[in-house]
């Protein structure tokens, strides 16, 4: 007899269970070294106490599943672990001095899409890094992470960083309506860029509406937000060119700058990260600042966090199983350039 | 391997000879592609060839760096991680709101006097947006193909349909009476590839457009 459990819910076993325990000893060893204490937080909550985040009810971290108990109060399986440890900060660290270092392996819950191949369940493991406000919380919390990819075996991961006040900035700068710049934002976190170029050139002169897009395609290394003479996208860009100079050379090389990357949950409020590794095709991964959340919890403080999807680290590392056809690596290793398009190799 | 280093993923049907001949123009070659009606994948090309309603799901995952689709499809799978790069302009057509010939329009009927409408599509998402929108209140039929049938039959009162000529919707006795989208091929990119693989997707972005 074979009974079913739900769709993106899974049984692990001992082979698996053995493998995955290999990875999460390397992150806990990684958090450790680096000061970071592990909590441990209910995988329910107060649907109330969560809904202070703030988090975009239409958003994948919006909690999914809920119920009421015996007093009529609505709970909620937590759908990340970031919540929860504000939460904790502003009530059990209320007094305690900042920086808090904190790290956390939990399973968090999600809604799926039927058809996708979507986790319900999501093994996370991470880090929030509370009272250390950019840029170096921001350093510190990039050095960490890109640590934890070491040493899980991951040396091939990469870092996508972008900054969520990045483009918000701009368009203020350049006195754009409230309604418009929205519009922007929408295409920007949906990655569109030709719905993009069409909301710039509704609300921009044809000249700056070109400058941004191209600037919302710019990915690359350190040099992409080296100081260019154009005063409004100089000022912009600050934060990003803080952040990278903070950073020792051996993150750098694991961090690829995207200024079209903005953010994607409704918390952040700087640095966004996506962690991605060599042969699987979306983030294992992400992160970034939320200077606002805490302190609609309790405690106002800057902070700055990462989450790792064991799982998908765990797929990574057991590599490229699924067909040759894949391609795994990057473009280039690490200190060899990239092979130049338009040339035949 | 293409001279972008890149996996290229290809709608067969009606996109497919013009997708072909601009990747041709840019520098990829496409004549095994042409030669071969049943393979689908050309690892020297670095192309693979799919239904344009599965580009969407290749791309998201990585299984092809790049793919050229129709933004009617990106529409109805909305919220799949995709970088959407450029608008290539061809394979124009249009997602229209169609019912039988006619005065009064027979879906206007509908609405009236009984409150709702009954809409058979293939694209479901694109109707419920388009109909929660415009706020009237819908029944929407799914079906796989020939949606022309559907009202001549009475199944529903109207139909919501990708048409290019408008030629399949007059040859049964249908009218547009509503536009709802445009629709053109789009180049889209999986996220990881469009960071670690910035310098080919750009170039082909480039090529792509310039062409």
């Amino acid at each position: 007899m074979t009974l079913p459990i739900p769709s993106g819910t899974r049984d692990v076993l001992p082979d698996e269970m053995r493998e995955r325990d290999g990875v999460l000893d390397a992150l806990r060893r990684t958090y450790r070294d680096h000061g970071y204490g592990e909590v441990s937080t209910p995988a329910v909550e107060y649907a109330s106490v969560l809904e202070r985040a703030g988090v975009d009810p239409d958003g994948a971290a919006r909690p999914r599943f809920h119920t009421v108990d015996e007093r009529g109060q609505t709970l909620v399986l937590r759908s990340d672990m970031t919540v929860p440890i504000a939460r904790l900060v502003g009530s059990r660290f209320a007094d305690a001095p900042t920086p808090i270092r904190l790290s956390y392996t939990a399973n968090c819950y999600r809604g799926v899409t039927p058809g996708r191949g979507d986790a319900r369940e999501v093994l996370q493991s991470g880090i929030e890094l509370c009272g250390a406000p950019a840029p170096a919380g921001t350093v510190e919390a990039l050095t960490v992470l890109v640590a934890a990819l070491r040493a899980v075996g991951l040396d091939g991961g990469r870092v996508a960083v972008g900054d969520a006040a990045f483009f918000p900035g701009l368009l203020e700068g350049l006195d754009v309506a409230p309604d418009a710049r929205d519009r922007v934002l929408h295409e920007l976190a949906t990655r569109d860029h030709v719905g993009l170029r069409r909301e710039l050139d509704a609300a921009l002169a044809p000249d700056v509406a070109a400058r941004l897009a191209e600037v919302a395609g710019r990915r690359g290394g350190p040099e992409i937000v080296a100081e260019t003479g154009d005063a409004q996208i100089d000022r912009a860009a600050a934060g990003l060119r803080e952040l990278v100079a903070g950073l020792a050379p051996d993150v750098v090389d694991h961090v690829i700058l995207d200024l079209g990357l903005t953010r994607r949950l409704g918390y952040y409020t700087g640095a966004v990260f996506e962690v991605f590794a060599p042969g699987i095709g979306h983030p294992i991964g992400g992160g970034g600042r939320y200077d606002d959340l805490l302190g609609r919890l309790g405690r106002d403080l800057p902070a700055v966090g990462f989450a790792l999807d064991v799982d998908a680290v765990h797929t990574a590392l057991v590599g490229t199983a699924r067909g040759s056809w894949r391609q795994v690596g990057w473009d280039a290793p690490p200190g060899q350039p990239a092979p130049i398009p338009g040339e035949d190799a | 391997m293409n001279r972008f280093g890149l996996r290229i993923a290809v709608p067969r049907g009606t996109m497919l000879g013009e997708t072909l001949d601009r990747l041709d123009r840019i520098g990829v070659p496409t004549a095994e592609v042409r030669d071969n009606d049943r393979r689908l994948l050309f690892d020297e090309a670095g192309i693979v060839t799919m239904r344009p309603s599965d580009v969407a799901t290749y791309v998201e995952a990585g299984a092809a760096d790049v793919g050229i689709t129709g933004k009617d499809v990106l529409m109805e799978q909305a919220g799949r991680d995709v970088v959407e790069l450029a608008d290539l302009g061809y394979g124009p057509c249009r997602m229209v709101l169609a019912s039988v010939a006619g005065d009064p329009d027979p879906a206007e009927e509908a609405l009236r006097r009984l409150g709702h409408l009954r809409v058979a599509t293939k694209y479901v998402r694109i109707a419920t947006d388009y109909f929660e929108r415009t706020g009237r209140q819908v029944e929407l039929v799914k079906v796989n193909g020939s949606v022309e049938l559907a009202p001549l039959t009475g199944l529903v009162d109207a139909i919501v349909d990708l048409t290019a000529t408008g030629t399949t919707l007059r040859e049964n006795g249908l009218v547009e009476r509503e536009e709802i989208a445009r629709s053109t091929a789009r180049l889209i990119a999986n996220p990881a590839s469009h960071r670690l693989r910035a310098a080919g997707v750009d170039a082909l972005r480039e090529a792509l457009l310039a062409d």
